[in-house]
C-alpha cells in the first residue's frame, strides 16, 4: 500500500521582507507598531511545496495542515497559507507574547510545541522554512527532527517523493555545492530559497480560505513550557556603511588590506 | 407641548436628522455595514482582512508584474497582454462577481481598494481594471437576465475584457444626446448602427456594454443597453494618442449593422439611461480610487527620493523647511481625498445614498492627484522631469481625472444641485 503523506507545514508571521526594521531603543525591542507583517518567505515556499506534491500525484497527499505559534494576529498568516492551498490550520496561541516581544518565543520552545502538535496530528512529513527572516535562527527544523527522532533534510532545493516506496530524495544546497540525500518517512524537510517560486494567490482562494477550518490550541494543551531561557541584553542596528576606496591593482588591494589590519 | 419647546423641536428637526429618516448619508448604517470594521470604529481607513489581503496581493503583483513594464507600456502606448491575463489569473478581474460565476464575491470597497493599489504603480493598468470591474461587471451583474449572467459573467471573470460604450463624438457630458441607433427587427432582434468614442479598453475588449437608442422619437427614454460581442461586428476604427494613461486604449468604435439577439438586451428596454446614470455614479468612486492611488504613488516616489537620495548644501533636500511644509500640505490633501473615497465606498456598500459623496470624492481626488503629481516632479528636480524616473508619468496621467467619468464641472454641478435641494425650504 503506497504511503500517503500527512503533511504539517509550520509557518511564521514576520515583519514583511520589504520593510527595514527599526529598534525602539527605550524598550529594547523591535518597533512593530503599525508595521506590516507577512508570511515568512521560506514558510511560503514550504506551503507551495506541499501543494505541489499534491498536484504532482493526487493520491500521494492525504492532508496539508498549517500550524503557527503566536498571537491571534497569526490567523491572517494562516489564512494566507490556506489561500495557497493548504486544507486546514491550527494556531498555537501564545497570547502573552505580542508582536514586539516575538523574540521571546525561542526556537527550542517552538520545536517542542511542534513536536507535540505533529504527534497529535499523526503527521509523517514536516515541510518548513529553513529560517525566519526576523531572527534568522535556522534551528527550529533541526531541533524538531531531533526531538521527534526523525530524519532531517535541511536547506532543500529539490524534493522528490517516490509514490510507491515512500522514499524521499532531497537535494540540499551546501557550501561546497549540492548534496543529495534520500530518506524514508517520517522526515523533516526545511526549505531553501530556490526550492520553488510560490504562486500568486487568487482572490477567489483568499475568500475560500475563510471557510477552511482553523483550530486553536494553547501551549498548556500541548503540555509545553515556553518560558524563555535567553535574555536579550541589548539590540542595536548594524553600523552604517561608510564609504570605501577604489584601487586599481591587486597589489594595491593587498596593501590596503594590510594597512587596515584586515590581513 | 409648551410653545417654546415646540419651536425648539422645530429648529432641532431642521439641524439634526431624525433617526430612521432618509438623509443624504446614513450614519447609523455606516456602523453596521456589510464590511466589518476592525476593533469597532477607529478609522474608516481600517479595512477588514479580505481587503488587506487583496491589497497585499496587488502590491506584490505591482512589484513583480507591472512595475518592470510600466515605462515600456507608456512609451509603446500599449498594455502588455501578459498583464491582462495575469490580472484574470489572480482573480483581480472579478472582485464583486459572485463565486458561482467564478468571482471572488467580495465587496465594492474591496474592488475600489484594488483600483487604488494598482494606480500606485500604473494608473493605466488601474483604469483597465476599474472599468472592467466597476462598470462592465457591475452592469451585467445588476441588470443582466439569468441568461446574460450565466453567459457573460464567467467569461468576464476568466478571460474576456469588457468595455463600456456610452460616449460619442456629440455625446460626452450630455450622454443622452447619443445617436447610435438600435433598429428593432420583426423577430425582436436588433441591429446597432453608429459610432462610439473615448471608449476605455476599446482595443482589447471582447464584451461591450453598448448604449443605443431604440426609439429616438422618445428622446432619452428610448436608450437601451445591450451586451455585444466583438465578433458580431464591433470595429476598432482608431486608438487615440494621448497625453496620459497612454497604455490604456481609448478607442473610436464603429457599429456597422451589428446584429444583436433580443436576449442580449441588458435590463429593461428603454431604460438604458437609468443603467448609465447608476453605473456612472458608482464608477465615479472607482476613478476617485485611481486618482488617490496615483497621488500616493507619486508622493511615495518623490518623498522617498528627497529623504534618502538627494543631498544638496550638505543635507537631504527633504530636510529643508520649505520642502517639509510642502510635503506636509500635500500629505494632508491625499489623506483627505482618501477619506472622501472610502466614505463614499462604505456608504455605497451599506446601501445608503452616495451620489453627493461619490461626486465629492472624484472631484477632490482628481484635483489632489494633479497637484501632488505636479509637486512630485518639482521635488525631484531635474530627475523628476526625466522619463526614466517615471514620476513625470504620474503628472501626465493625472490630468484625465478631471475629465472622464464625469468632468469636474459635472461633479460640481451634481454637488451644487444636491446642496440647493437640501437648503431650499419648500
Amino acid at each position: 500500500m503506497p504511503p500517503r503523506l500527512n503533511i504539517v507545514v509550520p509557518v511564521k508571521r514576520v515583519i514583511d521582507f520589504a520593510i527595514k526594521p527599526r529598534i525602539n531603543a527605550s524598550k529594547n525591542v523591535i518597533e512593530t507598531n503599525g508595521v506590516k507583517f507577512s508570511l515568512n518567505p521560506f514558510c511560503e515556499i514550504a506551503v507551495e511545496e506541499a501543494v505541489r506534491l499534491r498536484e504532482s500525484n493526487k493520491d500521494l497527499v492525504e492532508s496539508i495542515t498549517l500550524v503557527s505559534a503566536g498571537s491571534s494576529k497569526a490567523l491572517d498568516t494562516l489564512r494566507a497559507g490556506l489561500a495557497l492551498g493548504a486544507d486546514r490550520a491550527a494556531l498555537i496561541e501564545t497570547s502573552e507574547i505580542d508582536d514586539s516581544r516575538s523574540l521571546e518565543l525561542e526556537p527550542l520552545a517552538v520545536a517542542k510545541l511542534l513536536k507535540a502538535f505533529v504527534e497529535k496530528a499523526n503527521a509523517n512529513l514536516v515541510i518548513m522554512g529553513k529560517q525566519a527572516i526576523d531572527d534568522d535562527s535556522n534551528q527550529t527544523g533541526q531541533m524538531l527532527a531531533g526531538l521527534l527522532n526523525w530524519s532531517q533534510a535541511t536547506n532543500a532545493s529539490k524534493v522528490t517523493v517516490d509514490g510507491a516506496s515512500g522514499v524521499v530524495t532531497v537535494a540540499r544546497e551546501v557550501d561546497g555545492g549540492t548534496e543529495t540525500l534520500s530518506a524514508a518517512l517520517p522526515l523533516v524537510i526545511t526549505t531553501d530559497l530556490r526550492l520553488n517560486t510560490p504562486r500568486y494567490t487568487k482572490l477567489q482562494d483568499i475568500m475560500k480560505a475563510k471557510k477552511k477550518k482553523t483550530e486553536k490550541v494553547t501551549p498548556a494543551d500541548l503540555g509545553v513550557d515556553i518560558t524563555p531561557r535567553l535574555e536579550i541584553v541589548s539590540l542595536s542596528e548594524p553600523p552604517k556603511r561608510t564609504g570605501g576606496d577604489k584601487v586599481d591593482s591587486v597589489d594595491a588591494l593587498i596593501g590596503k588590506l594590510k594597512d587596515v589590519g584586515a590581513i | 407641548m409648551p410653545p417654546i419647546l415646540r419651536s425648539m423641536a422645530r429648529v432641532g428637526s431642521r439641524i439634526l436628522p431624525r433617526c430612521g429618516q432618509a438623509y443624504t448619508r446614513a450614519p447609523l448604517r455606516l456602523l453596521s455595514t456589510t464590511i466589518p470594521l476592525r476593533n469597532s470604529v477607529t478609522s474608516i481607513l481600517e479595512f477588514d482582512d479580505d481587503v488587506e489581503m487583496f491589497r497585499s496581493v496587488v502590491s506584490r503583483f505591482n512589484a513583480d508584474v507591472v512595475a518592470p513594464l510600466t515605462e515600456k507600456m507608456d512609451e509603446e502606448e500599449h498594455i502588455d497582454p501578459g498583464i491582462i491575463s495575469a490580472l484574470f489569473e489572480t482573480g483581480l478581474m472579478a472582485v464583486e462577481t459572485p463565486e458561482e460565476y467564478g468571482g471572488a464575491g467580495a465587496s465594492f470597497t474591496a474592488a475600489v481598494a484594488i483600483v487604488e493599489e494598482l494606480a500606485k504603480c500604473d494608473p493605466s493598468v488601474s483604469v483597465l481594471n476599474d472599468v472592467h470591474n466597476t462598470l462592465v461587471n457591475t452592469c451585467v451583474r445588476k441588470w443582466g437576465s439569468d441568461y446574460i449572467k450565466d453567459t457573460y459573467l464567467p467569461q468576464l471573470s476568466t478571460a474576456k475584457l469588457g468595455a463600456f460604450a456610452l460616449s460619442e463624438p456629440g455625446a460626452g457630458s450630455d450622454a443622452f444626446a447619443l445617436r447610435t441607433r438600435a433598429r428593432k427587427l420583426s423577430d425582436g432582434d436588433f441591429v446597432i448602427e453608429g459610432g462610439k468614442m473615448w471608449i476605455t479598453n476599446g482595443a482589447e475588449a471582447e464584451v461591450f456594454v453598448v448604449f443605443a437608442n431604440a426609439e429616438p422619437e422618445k428622446g432619452y427614454r428610448g436608450i437601451t443597453a445591450f451586451v455585444v460581442e466583438k465578433p458580431w461586428g464591433v470595429k476598432v476604427v482608431k486608438k487615440e494618442k494621448k497625453l496620459g494613461i497612454r497604455a490604456s486604449s481609448t478607442a473610436v468604435l464603429a457599429f456597422d449593422e451589428v446584429h444583436v439577439p433580443k436576449q442580449n438586451v441588458l435590463g429593461i428596454y428603454g431604460q438604458g439611461y437609468k443603467i448609465a446614470i447608476e453605473c456612472l455614479n458608482e464608477g465615479r468612486i472607482g476613478i476617485a480610487a485611481q486618482m488617490t492611488g496615483l497621488a500616493q504613488g507619486a508622493f511615495d516616489r518623490a518623498v522617498s527620493y528627497v529623504f534618502n537620495d538627494r543631498k544638496q548644501f550638505g543635507k537631504y533636500v527633504g530636510e529643508f523647511q520649505g520642502m517639509q511644509f510642502q510635503i506636509a500640505q500635500i500629505a494632508c490633501e491625499i489623506e483627505a481625498a482618501r477619506l472622501l473615497l472610502y466614505n463614499a465606498a462604505r456608504i455605497k456598500d451599506g446601501g445608503g445614498d452616495f451620489v453627493k459623496e461619490a461626486a465629492m470624492a472624484k472631484l477632490v481626488a482628481s484635483q489632489v492627484a494633479e497637484k501632488t503629481a505636479s509637486k512630485a516632479v518639482e521635488w525631484m528636480g531635474g530627475v523628476g522631469f526625466t522619463r526614466e524616473e517615471s514620476v513625470e508619468k504620474f503628472y501626465r496621467d493625472a490630468k484625465i481625472g478631471a475629465i472622464y467619468e464625469g468632468t469636474s464641472n459635472i461633479q460640481l454641478q451634481t454637488i451644487a444641485k444636491l446642496i440647493q435641494k437640501k437648503y431650499t425650504s419648500s
